[in-house]
């Protein structure tokens, strides 16, 4: 066991992967000599040249829509784009492209393609910095879109994605990025496409993913002392999502709160809420609540407090289900 | 001495020497430009004759360059104090607009107040010449608000973040003056209808971008009157300017349809004549020129050098000034310091135009649950 920050985790993910397929590629603004932004491709294109690490030019587009050709040539590209709100000069590519020519060329040509977006706010940035535009890819059907939480899971599902033979967006909670957790890289790992119930309770579901993982686990320790028993689950995988774990817990609390930084409408959240009325319609005792940011552009950075999903506005969702 | 006759300059009146650091930084400045670069300031602080750009710059006597060497200390002073206020954690983030202050200078001082400017996110000289104060930047980097100043007022658009998306957006605008009937006009122009010109700002890295591509090629395509200035500062984060081109940016415009012209970015006249010439092409109806800042580095002391070499102004000047720039820095940090945070609700508003019964379902939701915090702490 290794106590790593998420960002040395996926680090270490990276340079795995790249050992284990020399045609594993990594490319994007700044990831060579530098080491990203956010420093998680740091030290590979000095172990793995400037022909596996690419620091490309300034273009998204570019990077998006040459990682598909390099894929139609039988690279793997992990791309990286810098920020969450700088994906949308690429996202033609990746809506139009990326999902789609698996399915164009009857599954003849594989997209083994992974995008990374460290995504999310909270850390006091300018605009386009702090989005959560996950419903967005969620939405595009030939995209899996996963999100990590923690360190462990950011070092297995960055090289589960790698090794996925579909296109994979995948989202980094960047405020996350220097918290320390236990990684374990000798067990099998769980598949990178399933939910994992991260604490057992008998009170209270609440399902959320990405930044917002560590706002619920301090809810629930925090509801304990209340006497409140809450179920928290990391959906991990948000297209397609893993909503049996959901079901399950949600059969037997009857309640559920759905916590996300995005806006609600027509989103992951909301999906989530349609299947579980639907599935689980005759144990609910409670509407699913959910949390989340609002329907408005992403504020200035002093106003994100109160836009973004805190441990206050959980439990008084919470409290809200038990009162219901 | 008269700028229109630099060999008045007189190498053995001891005002016309540079000290040795003043030359070094000038040296500093400068490299191969290429034999096409447009230069009317040497770094030694010497005015050299251009045949083609020498009318745009005729006016400039000593008063102009006094008040371009204000305008370069004072916005570097703002910069410097923006800077330090990032680090001191007043302001998330700063973006310095250091060596860059001839380019920035000599374009806002080519516009007229009719033209429209599209900045990238570093055009805090243009702004100043806009007449928007240094004060009304900072919110953007403290995260109170995206911009707070009216941009169709001050005719200078809010700042853009997304690398390149202003290049479309300017070429737009510009389409619109021409649609019109903004330019073209000459002498029948009138005060209430002048021509009119967009100049849009952006980096090397920005180069790279589709929007920047596609912004020439319908620029051209329409005729529109804008004016692309890159700042070419060689840097794209870590990224080298290789990395964004072989060939030199400025010749790119070529292939468009449109002059492109590789100007001395340390060169404040320079950089003031050549953008008055495209600005007044645009207006003239002509459209569309791709301007190419090269170097930006140092370009304050060569003003200051030829200041003393060539017009004999005095330290008292050049202390008036100084002075003046700490005053500004101590405004532009107490105002910082004493900034309010936004309302809590504030982004709650004007998300529409015609308000969205959505949002305001949540802002209500929103104040509620708030005034429920104030309420468990009377209780
Ligand atoms: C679409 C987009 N991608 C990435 C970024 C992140 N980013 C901010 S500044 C920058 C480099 C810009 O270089 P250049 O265009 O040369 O302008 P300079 O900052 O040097 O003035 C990058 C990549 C961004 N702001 N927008
Ligand atoms: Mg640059």
């Amino acid at each position: 066991m290794a106590v790593l920050t998420m960002a040395k985790a996926l680090n270490d993910g990276l340079r795995k992967a790249m050992e284990a397929d020399p045609r594993v590629l990594v490319m994007g603004e700044d990831v060579g000599k530098l080491g990203g932004v956010f420093r998680i491709t740091d030290g590979l294109q000095k172990d793995f040249g400037e022909e596996r690490v690419l620091d490309t030019p300034l273009s998204e587009s570019g990077i998006i829509g040459t990682a598909v050709g390099l894929a139609i040539r039988g690279f793997r590209p992990v791309c990286e784009i810098q920020f969450d709100g700088f994906v949308f000069p690429g996202y033609d590519q990746i809506v139009s492209q990326l999902a789609k020519v698996h399915f164009r060329s009857q599954g003849k040509v594989p997209m083994p393609v992974v995008v990374r977006i460290p995504f999310g706010g909270g850390i006091g940035a300018v605009e386009h910095h702090s989005e959560s535009p996950e419903s967005l890819f969620a939405h595009v059907a030939g995209l899996k879109v996963v999100a990590c939480s923690n360190s462990n899971d950011a070092y297995w599902m960055i090289q589960q994605a790698i090794s996925t033979d579909d296109p994979v967006i995948f989202f980094e909670p960047k405020r996350r990025y220097w918290e320390k957790a236990e990684v374990d890289v000798e067990s099998t790992p769980s598949p990178l496409l399933r939910s994992r119930v991260l604490r057992e309770g008998t009170d209270v579901t609440v399902a959320t993913y990405g930044p917002s993982v560590r706002t619920c686990l301090d809810a629930a320790v925090a509801a304990e002392t209340d006497g409140t028993s809450l179920e928290v689950v990391d959906l991990r995988t948000l297209s397609p999502l893993d909503l049996d774990p959901v079901f399950e817990s949600v059969r037997r609390t009857g309640r559920l709160v759905v916590v996300s930084e995005a806006p609600p409408e027509s989103s992951v959240t909301s999906e989530i809420a349609a299947r579980v009325q639907q599935e689980c319609f005759h144990s609910l005792e409670a509407p699913v609540l959910r949390v989340t940011g609002f329907d408005t552009p992403y504020p200035p950075s002093k106003c994100e407090d109160d836009y973004l999903p805190d441990l206050d506005r959980v439990l008084d969702a919470v409290d809200r289900s038990k009162a219901w | 001495m008269s700028v229109s006759d630099p060999q008045a300059w007189n190498p053995a009146d001891p005002r016309s020497r540079p000290n040795r650091e003043q030359v070094l930084a000038g040296l500093r400045g400068t490299d191969a430009g290429g034999p096409e670069l447009v230069q009317l300031l040497t770094p030694e602080g010497e005015r050299v004759p251009d045949a083609r750009f020498d009318g745009y710059a005729a006016d400039i006597d000593a008063e102009t360059l006094k008040s371009l060497y204000r305008d370069m200390v004072l916005v570097r002073r703002a910069d410097r104090e923006g800077n330090a206020l990032q680090r001191q954690g007043q302001l998330g983030i700063w973006v310095p607009l250091l060596g860059q202050e001839a380019a920035q200078i000599g374009a806002g001082r080519a516009l007229l107040p009719t033209d429209m400017v599209f900045p990238s996110y570093r055009e805090h000289g243009v702004a100043w010449c806009r007449g928007i104060d240094p004060t009304d930047l900072l919110g953007i980097f403290r995260g109170t608000d995206h911009g707070s100043w009216d941009p169709l007022e001050k005719r200078f658009h809010l700042y853009t973040i997304v690398i390149g998306n202003q290049c479309l957006n300017a070429t737009g605008y510009a389409m619109g003056q021409r649609f019109e009937g903004r330019v073209g006009n000459g002498t029948d122009a009138t005060a209430d209808a002048p021509d009119e010109a967009t100049m849009c700002f952006f980096g090397d890295g920005a180069t790279s971008q589709g929007d920047v591509h596609e912004g020439f090629v319908w620029a051209a395509a329409y005729d529109a009157p804008v004016v692309f200035y890159c700042q070419n500062n060689q840097w794209a984060i870590s990224v080298p300017l290789e990395r964004q081109t072989r060939v030199p940016l400025y010749e790119r415009a070529r292939g468009y349809g449109f002059p492109g012209v590789r100007v001395d970015g340390n060169d404040v006249i320079a950089c003031l004549a050549v953008a008055r010439w495209a600005l007044e092409e645009c207006r003239s109806g002509n459209g569309r020129d791709e301007l190419e800042l090269w170097k930006l580095k140092d370009p304050i002391e060569r003003v200051r050098v030829n200041l003393v070499r060539e017009h004999g102004v005095d330290q008292s000047f050049f202390d008036g000034v100084a002075a003046e720039a700490d005053e500004l820095a101590a405004r532009l940090r107490e105002f910082c310091l004493a900034m309010p945070d936004p309302a809590p609700d504030r982004m709650f508003t004007e998300v529409y135009a015609e308000a969205s019964p959505q949002v305001e379902a949540q802002r209500e939701e929103f104040l509620a649950y708030h005034a429920s915090f104030a309420t468990d702490g009377e209780a």
